[in-house]
């Protein structure tokens, strides 16, 4: 059976011009800003553009970096995660807690606080997706428990609220190879967690747009009923992304916890906007289905070569929280403008 | 009336007195019908008459709880839309199954994307898959230079036959069509009911849900009226006209009242 139809053509649609297919990618809007912050910093100050000055920017930049990425990937996937910043904590008291105090191996220690982790994240997937609240408020209440549990359990077996002693620990220095280690490039003292950083933007960029997985993290956050229709596993995605983050917050907690050998029961708090902050800035839409791993890597460069630059520049700290406010609002004002000049309707 | 008079192959999909029932309300009951190979049967009713419990029932979503559900004369009942899919049952839903922001070849193979390399290395054939959607939807007499931009742009026409593309593409044996004429203009509901012309002469069943027997007549081989869960008849294209089906439909007497009020004084 051969099937004959009519060629129609559509005169309608426009073939897409370089600017729209350039306008197409959700990075280009914070490259432009990463860009024009790097040299302004670059010009306004002296020590930014230093060996050292690089170092320390790329440094701040990579632990808000990874996990910024990991808050793209389900934020792309529609959902939020308010506990990933606590889940820092969390994890570095974990390993702090049963290595100083309990004399547990180091490397198991390790492995203890990720499954804690990976188990936090899956129950808060596990509860979004059962109850079809908002992964805002499930999370939220994850993160107030988190904080909670952390000063109170810390309190209870150190007396105090942070881990001292972790030096002292057997294999504490074969553990800070991967994780509080740093070396030398063009002059700079490149820290462990900047190469982290860069393995994982790679890594969640080929995942989100040459793999299935990545199809289907675009698809759940983007039309979750149509997902299910055409087969896509959505229970075992936004599962798979909430557990990414843990697990990010777990890596971040690892390389803070390594590269000052202490950890506060308060650490982590109050970052998890941040990272929101720098996945928007990245072109992220708060509404899920659009967004890169890219992006949200330069939002958290942006981050840190604004915080440090302040610094070099000896401006008051307090204009960081001002300035993190005005870009957010302009990524969101720029992220309407992208989403209209990509054309869609609905 | 029996099927075996219908064709002489066993019909694709067929079902036998099937009802369902959610809690305590009766959605659907005493339902038969069939659709075979090369055949389009239109289900008409108005709204609540039971056409998308049908449709749920059909296409996997949800499972029958009266009679029987026959596909390739087999009786199945189904867990979930995924086992409906692999009979070849494919339905195309009023919303598309699409997502708007995603390209439409990413939108074409959605859930059955083709891969390369094995394990860790498995990656999308991304080239293969814009390929085969420039092509099939070719087939289809659409003609996008861009299978990148993102579905939404597509006009309400063009996303129907895209959907109605993908199903057939991923060898679907059934296309089950759920209002795809109701939200367009007369140009683009003509179009649409073309595509489920040609779907039918390719071989395949086509079950057309619709409340406009103007856009069921023309290309129908079968029609199944339902009336507030219930069926007025299974009716061959000879038995029927397209007066009576409005009229059974709407129900003549109340059409006839309605008639009646609305007539100026």
């Amino acid at each position: 059976m051969t099937l004959t139809a009519p060629a129609v053509t559509h005169e309608r649609i426009k073939p897409a011009g370089l600017i729209q297919t350039l306008l197409r990618r959700p990075e280009v809007g914070a490259a432009v800003a990463a860009l024009a912050i790097f040299m302004f910093f670059s010009v306004s100050t002296q020590a930014f553009l230093t060996p050292a000055g690089v170092a320390t920017w790329l440094y701040s930049a990579s632990l808000f970096g990874i996990m910024a990425v990991a808050v793209a990937l389900l934020m792309i996937g529609g959902e939020f995660d308010l506990s990933a910043g606590a889940m820092v904590g969390t994890t570095g008291l974990i390993v702090g807690i049963v290595t100083t105090e309990w004399g547990v191996n180091i490397w198991l220690a390790l492995v203890i606080a990720l499954a804690i982790a990976l188990a936090i994240g899956a129950a808060n997937a596990f509860v979004v997706m059962k109850t079809g609240l908002p992964s805002f408020i499930v999370t939220l209440a994850t993160f107030f428990i988190l904080q909670g549990v952390n000063l109170a359990v810390t309190k209870i077996i150190t007396g105090t609220v942070s881990i001292q002693g972790m030096g002292a620990v057997p294999g504490f220095d074969a553990v800070t190879v991967f994780f509080g280690s740093s070396f030398s490039l063009f002059g700079m003292d490149v820290k462990i967690s900047i190469v982290w950083w860069l393995a994982i933007t790679a890594l969640a960029t080929w995942i989100l747009l040459r793999t299935r997985s990545g199809n289907w993290i675009f698809a759940v956050g983007g039309q979750i009923t149509s997902s299910r229709q055409v087969g896509v596993p959505v229970m075992k995605v936004k599962m798979g992304l909430f557990m990414t983050t843990a697990g990010a917050g777990w890596l971040v907690g690892m390389l803070q916890l390594f590269d000052v050998s202490t950890v506060q029961a308060t650490t982590g708090i109050g970052q998890e906007f941040i990272y929101i902050i720098c996945a928007v800035v990245g072109g992220c839409l708060l509404t899920g289905g659009y967004g890169s791993a890219i992006g949200a890597a330069l939002g958290a460069l942006i981050y840190g070569m604004t915080l440090q630059g302040i610094v070099f520049a000896q401006w008051d700290n307090n204009w960081l929280k001002a300035f993190l406010g005005g870009m957010l609002l302009l990524a969101v004002l720029v992220n309407l403008y992208v989403r209209r000049q990509a054309g869609v309707r609905s | 009336m029996t099927h075996a008079e219908v064709s002489a192959a066993l019909p694709i999909l067929e079902v036998r007195d099937i009802g369902k029932t959610y809690g305590s309300i009766l959605a659907l009951q005493g339902v038969s019908a069939s659709v075979g190979v090369g055949e389009v049967l239109c289900v008409l009713g108005d709204n609540g008459a039971g056409k998308s419990t049908l449709i749920k029932i059909l296409s996997g979503a949800h499972a029958h709880t009266q009679g029987k559900l026959l596909a390739y004369g087999v009786e199945r009942t189904f867990g979930s839309p995924r086992e409906a899919l692999d009979l070849g049952i494919a339905t195309v839903y009023q919303d598309l199954a699409v997502v708007p922001l995603m390209p439409v070849w990413r939108n074409f193979f959605l859930g059955s994307e083709v891969t390369r390399g094995i394990g860790p290395f498995s990656h999308l054939d991304v080239k293969g898959m814009r390929r085969i959607t420039r092509e099939e939807l070719a087939k289809m007499g659409i003609d996008l230079r861009d299978v990148d931009q993102p579905i939404g742009t597509l006009s309400g026409g063009e996303r129907q036959s895209v959907a109605i593309a993908r199903a057939v593409y991923f060898g679907a044996k059934v296309v089950i069509l759920d209002e795809p004429t109701s939200a367009l203009g007369v140009k683009q509901a003509g179009m649409v009911l073309k595509y489920i012309a040609q779907a039918r002469d390719r071989g395949l069943g086509v079950v057309f849900i619709t409340h406009n027997p103007h856009h069921a007549y023309p290309v129908g081989d079968r029609f199944l009226l339902l009336k507030r869960g219930t069926s007025l008849g299974d009716f061959k294209k000879s038995e029927i006209t397209i007066e009576e089906m409005t009229k059974l439909m709407a129900g003549g007497a109340e059409l006839d009242a309605l008639a009646h009020e609305l007539a100026r004084p």
